[in-house]
């Protein structure tokens, strides 16, 4: 498939970016990959299947918790934690969107009640013994490579590697769903449930299944994320702002397309390297603001109005209509 | 247990939870006729606490004296921002009216953090000392800002009620295409609507000023909660949410004083999930 | 034995009775037409008939098998499908994938039920329009598009709300003929609601009346509409 082959030239350019760049960019594009990634897990759910989430901090958070903790209290690698983590992940957003499906939640009221959710695992984690309160967990820190742990050197190419590996792998998924039966029952249900009930798709099982798979991406992200990043608390793994980091890269890039998460992410990854760096040296009459915090996430809004408002469909999701109309 | 100490958090719930449903009384009469879900709703209010802050701090004035200030100005930003940004975005799907609020609240709480930075401030009350009420301690602060906003609430009420442009909003909340055909216009009673809205958030933000922190992130936290009280009043139902953020105002505290081992805010989604699932349309339910 | 029994349905929404002991049944081929004016729990009848709602009280059975409460596509499973006054295509979807969705449900291999959809497409004249985006169609077509998704998933028993509303007098003779043929060809047995007394008349074998809710009588076209307390129910409607 096209698509497919697409993603391998990609993945096959983009690899040896890691020897190129120097270490500032190199965090960037490390951060830019752990964006793709929970923007492609949550585009499966709310943009496939059409179920706006607003809370999908609550899977990158159990992927993330379950790793370290299986790391820290028992020496698990974290690959296998990875595996953990999405499982566990996928299983709760079975659970959670079960519950919230069941009771008819559509719209407005299922977006306000997963953010509940993760709200509440925020709280929980905060408040709780058993995974250190607000205090979170370190990784131990190991010397030299470690693939097996999955843990390298600050500045390690292997990172990119490894996030780039991820973030094709998701996305090689994506493709393989949208052709998948799955994935064609869940778009019918997303475009219009009762009908697609009224010919025989049984919706609510495969809104689950939805479900369940964005979960486990987004899971992966978690655990990821910590082995970058090397620390993890409550705030960090289910806090409003992950959930929205989740949100705003699909949206920039275009809801409901394969390529528009990552296409986000490339776009605002880079965003607050660039507000931080203009901070830190910022013209005479704006001097009180050296150094301050927050105009990154402002020019995401700006940019969130803006496509909102005037590109809808997203950056990539409008090139690709503009290119299919031009064609036919 | 001792009498005192559920006494306490008993008035003490009371007392916040009119300001909670001082808060939800603007959000659900947005969510009422516009049908918006506004994520903003919490960052008015954030606003008006710095305006508060900066009016105090220059001026040393008392701190209601910048309802002078915050009301009208709230109002006008709302009116603002729904003419200029969200009525572009009526009629679409809910995605994008949610990212629109989203990304403004993101743009104001970033922007008060950028300008501010994020130390907390805080804004003293002149006089203010604790007030006996049943065997409990209220601040005078607190029992000012319940009594104002039972005002302003029986004062919205009425205006909704009795006057000529409240019954309009009240129509267009009901059916907007009736409204249109009786001649309301109903771009104009959107922006009204919403300017409302955010008007009570901004008075609700000056009269907690003085015993609240004052930091960028305090605004979603009242976002928050403004929710859970606008799902448990029932939407659009303006005495429903002061209702409700009573309860939810209790909840908080004497969730608090039995379970002091977890957040209380834990025991407030908690039943905010179980009204979500076995009573959507709130404990009272939806008026016109 | 009948293909379709619908025993002592009644279904109330907060006190209005929408459907009261609804009884009647329906013979396999048959083609049995519902008229009765607005409100008379048409569209209600055929929501609990799909399994969309569930009634209050009262059994339907399909062949031998009770369908009655749903879920809705359980009893489409079974066999009984229905399509919608207002149509409800799958919007981002081509036409073709549109009844391919439908064939799917039946069929698991994909090349079977592409092939199935290209069939249904073709027969219900939609072929010109196989690759374009459901929601580019003007209404007659989308008309028709319901029916070919209906019937990609080879029903025993279509139910059919209005399919004739919206569609000019020229365009209707083509639909007509079209369900005519499915019974003619396929045996499908038909339940249909419709306004166009012209289309009752033509295409059903019986005639069911329905209002306030209850069955108000049923027999031949040609009795029915001549039967005074039919008549009476319908003064004041707009003729068609």
């Amino acid at each position: 498939m096209r698509n497919l082959a697409v993603l391998g030239v990609l993945v096959v350019v983009l690899a040896p970016l890691a020897l190129v760049l120097p270490p500032a960019q190199q965090a960037v594009a490390v951060r830019v990959l752990i964006f793709a990634l929970m923007a492609i897990g949550w585009n499966v759910m709310s943009g496939f299947g059409g179920m706006f989430s607003f809370g999908h901090a609550a899977y990158f958070g159990i992927g993330a918790y379950t790793s370290v903790w299986l790391l820290v209290k028992h020496n698990v690698s974290p690959w296998l934690g990875m595996l953990a983590g999405a499982a566990l992940a996928a299983a709760f957003g079975t659970l959670t969107g079960f519950l919230a499906l069941r009771y008819r939640l559509r719209g407005a009221y299922f977006a306000l009640a997963t953010f509940a959710v993760a709200e509440m695992l925020r709280l929980l984690a905060t408040g709780s013994d058993l995974v250190n309160r607000a205090v979170g967990y370190n990784v131990p820190l190991l010397r030299g490579n470690s693939w097996s742990m999955l843990q390298f050197p600050a500045g390690s190419p292997n990172y990119f590697w490894v996030g780039l590996g991820l973030v094709a792998a998701a996305v090689a998924i994506s493709l393989l769903y949208l052709r998948s039966r799955a994935g064609r029952f869940t778009l019918a249900a997303r475009d219009d449930e009762v009908a697609a009930a009224s010919v025989g798709v049984p919706v609510l099982r495969y809104q689950l299944f939805t479900i369940a798979l964005s979960a486990a991406i987004t899971a992966v992200a978690g655990v990821f994320y910590v082995q970058y990043y090397l620390y993890v608390n409550p705030d960090l793994a289910f806090g409003a702002s992950v959930s929205i980091q989740a949100i705003l890269p699909a949206v920039i890039g275009g809801v409901g397309t394969v390529w528009g998460p990552v296409v986000g992410a490339v776009i605002l990854g880079p965003l607050s390297d660039v507000t931080a760096t203009l901070l830190r040296q910022p013209p005479e009459f704006l001097g009180f603001l050296a150094g301050r915090g927050g105009l990154d996430v402002m020019l995401y809004a700006i940019l969130l109005i803006v496509i909102v408002l005037a590109l809808p469909q997203g950056v990539y999701g409008a090139a690709a209509e503009r290119l299919r109309r031009w064609r036919s | 247990m001792s009498g005192v100490v559920v006494t306490q958090a008993v008035i003490t719930g009371i007392l916040t939870g009119g300001v909670y449903g001082l808060v939800a009384m603007g959000l659900t009469l947005i969510f009422g006729v516009l049908d918006i879900v506004n994520f903003a709703h919490g960052a008015f209010l954030a606003l008006a606490l710095f305006l508060t802050y900066g009016v105090v701090r220059t001026t040393g004035a008392h701190p209601y004296l910048a309802l002078l200030i915050a009301v009208p100005v709230m109002f006008g930003l709302g009116w603002l921002v729904q003419f200029t940004v969200l009525n572009r975005a009526m009629g679409k799907p809910l995605a994008n009216q949610l990212l629109i609020t989203l990304a403004v609240s993101l743009l104001i709480e970033n922007g008060l953090l950028l300008f501010f930075g994020a130390d907390p401030r805080s804004v003293r009350f002149p006089g203010e000392h604790g007030i006996g009420v049943f065997g409990a301690v209220a601040s005078l602060s607190r029992v000012l800002a319940f009594a104002a906003a039972l005002v302003l609430a029986a004062g919205l009420y009425l205006f909704l009620r009795r006057t000529r442009v409240g019954t309009a909003i009240r129509a267009v909340a009901a059916n907007r295409q009736g409204a249109e055909l009786v001649g309301v216009d109903v771009r104009h009673i959107y922006a009204l609507t919403f300017a409302i809205g955010t008007a009570c958030a901004g008075a609700a933000g000056t009269l907690v000023a003085p015993f609240t922190t004052i930091e960028p992130t305090t605004g979603s936290l009242f976002t928050i909660i403004a929710f859970v009280v606008v799902v448990l009043g029932g939407l659009g139902n303006v005495l429903g949410a002061l209702a409700g953020g009573v309860l939810i105002g209790l909840t908080e505290q004497l969730g608090g004083v039995f379970v002091p081992s977890q957040s209380s805010l834990l025991i407030v989604f908690a039943v905010f999930l179980l009204v979500l699932f076995l009573r959507p349309q709130g404990l009272f339910g939806r008026t016109g | 034995m009948a293909i379709l029994s619908v025993l002592g349905v009644s279904k109330a929404f907060r006190g209005l009775r929408a459907l009261d002991a609804v009884s009647f049944e329906v013979g396999r081929g048959e083609i049995l037409g519902v008229i009765g004016p607005n409100g008379a729990g048409k569209t209600t009848l055929f929501s609990v008939l799909a399994g969309a709602l569930p009634p209050d009280a009262g059994r339907v059975v399909l062949d031998g098998r009770n369908i009655t409460g749903g879920p809705a596509h359980r009893v489409a499973r079974a066999g009984l499908v229905r399509t919608f006054q207002l149509m409800r295509p799958f919007a981002s979807m081509s036409v073709l994938d549109n009844v391919c969705i439908a064939a799917m449900t039946r069929v698991r291999s994909r090349r079977e039920a592409h092939a199935r959809a290209v069939d249904v497409v073709k027969r219900v004249g939609l072929e010109k329009w196989q690759d374009a985006r459901a929601d580019t169609l003007p209404t007659a077509w989308l008309k028709r598009l319901e029916l070919a998704r209906a019937l990609a998933t080879r029903p025993r028993v279509l139910l059919l709300d209005e399919v004739l509303a919206g569609l000019a007098p020229a365009e209707r003779e083509p639909v007509l003929d079209l369900l005519a043929g499915l019974r003619e060809r396929d045996g499908l047995t038909m339940v249909f609601v419709e306004h166009v007394m012209a289309a009752v008349m033509r295409l059903s074998d019986r005639v069911l009346v329905l209002d306030q809710g209850a069955v108000l009588m049923s027999g031949p076209p040609g009795q029915v509409t001549a039967d005074p307390r039919v008549i009476e129910v319908y003064l004041g409607e707009e003729p068609c």
